[in-house]
């Protein structure tokens, strides 16, 4: 019940966060805080007490094999804690950086709602379920994204990371059903049992590349990078949550999670690695030619994200356990970052990096926060971004496993690397250091719930690599150990000896500093080169693909609801006549037209009459010959229900015949009288469609007459009618009793129509100008 | 016998959709009605068709005598008929309303009217 409840607690608690922040004002964050920090400690000490994973099953949907079966292993251990300690950060966080704000009280539900979504994810053991949780991430990050809603770009931007992730997750629903149908069982623990079931079958490539698909979405994977920077759009608090701690390491997280079932084959390690690096790359250099702190933030998180798949997909115990730290040390020192961003736009309103410099002396407390973060963001010992560094260099090189492709692997890595060390420069020493610039409003210490997220967060990352042991390798061993299948013993310590890869890092250092020296000169350098490559890219694609997919539904939409009503009437017909004839021609159910075999004479003759009353009644050129030809029709029809033994429809038919004449003479004398509006090739066209039509319809009557129903229905109810109902028109009984229900409901169809009629015929819109004489008109009458 | 029917069929249908495709309103109206017989047998078809022997239980008996009709498109014809005569009557009622609002028969000329 435990973890079930600790999924649930944020969603139950979201509806009453406005009222929270009513009556607590500018505390109210702090009070809210109180619930992801007591979340953060349960996982822990839930993890400390017992030796296994703790798992949880609720009966929810059995016939579909969808029970909600909760699990926390170290994997979903590492991402919970993250998930709820940063969150308790956030909400202290969002309190102080929207103070005042109207909706701040809105901005908590959704990001409670938020975090329950993303506990669900990582602790959900059915893919069902977990399909499910990472949906409604989808939905709440939509809502977050889209928080000023009142700006366009904002609202564009949210649909922007609805669509893209809202895509992948499609994708990880026919790959989960896939798998799970594959495996014979849906709860994800168990999927590693089937592991060479799955591999061996002949679904397994849909499968990765369907899976890998909606994680590369989700955790913002090139080429669908693009709706990472355009969330930025959100307030600070919703970046430093959702898009660089934890939403974005959703997809990280199934990666992970489906490794030790999925992975091993070169489909799996090929996706994972190439499309990792390239992300790694793109992402860095993105970021480092952007001024907007922001958007500087949101690329090198793409980047960083790159990295750990990148590592995920070399796939060797020691990338493995490289991934798992670095992307700790990335949740901390980014989300440290973001929130430092943002206090420095709280403060002085300023966002792009050039206007900003010397800001530590109005401002140490944060300045030191900012420091201690890019420190580790660019590996500097002793922070743990450091050893993240380290361990991800040698997971990497050749003398780990790889072969030769791990030098052009290790090389990328360090270039992306340096373009992060300056870029950390950039964003987190720049604007304190240095010359002081004049900022929109005057600079001073941010309060302490400004302070207190990125101050933690940083001292964390200093923590977790002096004294690796309390917090870091208890989180990340077992995290690694279940993305492994095997127990794993990642080294997180900061002296691994004089080795290449300590060289390597020392050397992204140097080179990254050289980098943030001549940052502009090197992006305007480049500028040329790259400006044809942003015209084709996937923003681009993204933008063309949305607006192609608009024109067609517009376009459709003027071919098929013109608001002509004749138009409809054909599209209508056209599809009937279409579908009818294309099942008689592929199942060929007449082989030959039937003689007229037992046929009477007066039969014949019955059916000619009606047949020309018919077509006197289309072609009739007054009223009341058309009339005429339509009771002849009428008439005739009851006549063929007395000889088919039908007697009650005769009756009905008779009487309903004459009440429709009768009607149509009224109505008529308010109409005026037949017009032809057609021209003589339109008349043409138009028999033609009727003649299929028609001849649709009477391939049908000759394919259901030799058709046998089931019986079993029409028999009770000949057998029960006197016996049960005691009465003796089986027909009768069946309206009035066994059916009685369905006769209401007509009667009731009856009841509106007349209402309908009474309305059109009584009440006039065009002559009540206002209340007053409607009333004096039904007074009159 | 069923060759027959379907022709009937056929040719209610076809002079249905003839008039519904018609530019006059009042024509519409028409095409309905013989569109619905149409329908009407096209599911009486389906019950099969015997010859004279309605689904009645004798006097003293306790089930209809066999072979009778089948009472279950009976039943569904029924109700047909009477749902489809409340369909044209608040037709006739729209459509002679909708004349005097717009003044014309035409349904090509009645634009506007997806405002």
């Amino acid at each position: 019940m435990t973890l079930l409840l600790a999924v649930l607690s944020g969603f139950v608690l979201a509806p009453f966060a406005p009222a929270i922040h009513n009556a607590l004002g500018r505390f109210s964050g702090w009070a809210i805080a109180v619930l992801p920090a007591s979340l953060a400690a349960l996982f822990l000490v839930l993890a400390a007490r017992g030796d296994g994973a703790v798992v949880e099953s609720h009966a929810w949907m059995p016939g579909l094999g969808a029970d909600l079966h909760l699990r926390l292993d170290g994997l979903a251990l590492l991402m919970a804690t993250l998930i709820a300690g940063i969150g308790a950060a956030i909400f202290v966080y969002a309190g102080g950086y929207l103070a005042g704000h109207r909706h701040l009280g809105r901005i908590y539900a959704y990001l409670l709602m938020f975090m329950g979504s993303m506990l669900g994810v990582v602790l959900a053991d059915n893919l069902i379920v977990l399909f499910v949780f990472w949906e409604l991430t989808s939905v709440s990050s939509y809502l977050l994204i889209g928080f000023d809603h009142a700006d366009a770009k904002a609202r564009k931007s949210a649909l922007q990371a609805l669509l893209v992730t809202g895509l992948g997750g499609l994708a990880i629903l026919a790959g989960a059903l896939m798998l799970g149908s594959v495996a014979g069982d849906m709860r994800i623990s168990h999927l590693l049992l089937h592991r060479e079931a799955i591999r061996e079958h002949g679904l397994y490539t849909p499968i990765v590349l369907l899976l890998v698909f909606g994680a590369f979405t989700k955790s913002a994977q090139f080429p669908f990078h693009f709706w990472l920077p355009s969330a930025m759009a959100a307030p600070t608090p919703v970046s430093a949550y959702l898009h660089s701690s934890t939403m974005v390491k959703a997809g990280i997280y199934l990666l992970a999670r489906l490794t030790p079932a999925l992975g091993e084959s070169e489909l799996w390690n090929g996706l994972l690695t190439w499309f990792g690096a390239a992300t790694m790359v793109v992402g860095a250099w993105l970021a480092f030619r952007q001024t907007v702190m922001k958007l500087i933030l949101a690329y090198s998180t793409v980047s960083a994200l790159g990295t750990i798949v990148m590592l995920l997909g070399v796939g060797t115990t020691y990338a493995v356990e490289a991934a798992m730290v670095f992307l700790l040390a990335h949740a901390f020192y980014k989300g440290a970052m973001f929130m430092v961003a943002g206090a420095i736009d709280h403060e002085t309103g300023e966002k792009d990096v050039r206007n900003l410099g010397g800001l530590s002396r109005s401002m140490p407390l944060l300045a030191a926060a900012a420091a201690l973060a890019a420190l580790s963001m660019s590996g500097v010992p002793p922070l743990v971004g450091f050893i993240a560094k380290e361990l991800a260099i040698k997971a990497v090189l050749p003398d780990a496993d790889l072969g030769r492709e791990g030098y052009a692997l290790a090389a990328v890595f360090v270039a992306a690397a340096a373009l992060g060390v300056a870029v950390a420069l950039r964003v987190g020493f720049a604007p304190f250091f240095g010359a002081k610039r004049e900022t929109k409003r005057e600079a001073h210490e941010p309060p302490a719930s400004l302070l207190l997220g990125p101050g933690v967060l940083a001292l964390l990352g200093l923590g977790a690599a002096v004294a690796p042991g309390v917090l870091a390798t208890p989180l990340v061993e077992p995290a690694a150990s279940a993305a492994l299948g095997a127990q794993a013993h990642p080294h997180v310590a900061l002296w691994h000896g004089l080795n290449l890869a300590l060289a390597l890092s020392a050397g992204a250092l140097v080179l990254g500093v050289a980098l943030f020296r001549g940052q502009w000169a090197i992006v305007g350098l480049a500028a040329p080169a790259t400006r044809p490559l942003d015209a084709i890219g996937p923003s681009r694609l993204y933008e063309h693909a949305l607006a192609a997919v608009l024109g067609f539904a517009d376009a459709q939409t003027r071919v098929l609801q013109s608001g002509s009503l004749r138009r409809y009437a054909f599209i209508t017909f056209g599809v009937i006549v279409l579908a009818v004839g294309a099942t008689f021609m592929l199942r060929r159910p007449l082989d030959a037209l039937p003689d007229i075999g037992d046929a009477r004479p007066y039969e014949i003759g019955l059916v000619l009459l009606i047949l020309i009353g018919a077509w006197f009644t289309a072609v009739a050129r007054n009223r009341l010959a058309a009339i005429a030809g339509l009771g002849l029709v009428g008439y005739g029809i009851a006549i063929i229900f007395v000889l088919f033994g039908a007697p009650d429809l005769a009756l009905t038919q008779v009487c309903i015949e004459t009440l429709a004449v009768v009607l149509l003479v009224l109505v008529f004398y308010m109409l005026p009288d037949f017009r032809s509006f057609s021209t003589r090739a339109q008349k043409a066209r138009d028999l033609l469609v009727a003649l299929a039509g028609g001849a649709a319809m009477a391939g049908l009557v000759l394919v259901v007459a030799d058709h046998r129903p089931d019986m079993t229905v029409s028999d009770f109810y000949a057998e029960n009618s006197a016996s049960q109902a005691y009465g003796r028109n089986v027909v009768n009984v069946i309206l009035v009793d066994f059916r009685a229900l369905d006769t209401m409901g007509e009667i009731v169809v009856l009841v509106v129509a007349a209402v309908g009629v009474y309305a059109l015929m009584k009440l006039d819109p065009t002559t009540r100008d206002g209340a007053t004489t409607g009333v004096e008109k039904g007074g009159e009458e | 016998m069923k060759l027959l029917l379907a022709l009937l069929v056929g040719g209610l249908f076809a002079a249905g959709i003839y008039l519904i495709v018609r530019r006059s309103i009042v024509k519409l109206i028409m095409g309905l009605i013989l569109l619905s017989h149409g329908a009407n047998l096209l599911i009486f078809a389906s019950g099969g068709l015997v010859r004279a022997q309605a689904p009645l239980v004798e006097p003293g008996a306790l089930t209809p005598e066999t072979p009778h009709a089948d009472p279950v498109p009976q039943a569904l014809i029924l109700t047909a008929i009477v749902i489809g005569f409340g369909v044209v009557a608040f037709m006739m009622v729209l459509v002679s309303r909708a004349y005097r609002a717009v003044g014309t028969d035409d349904t090509d000329e009645f634009t506007g009217t997806d405002h």
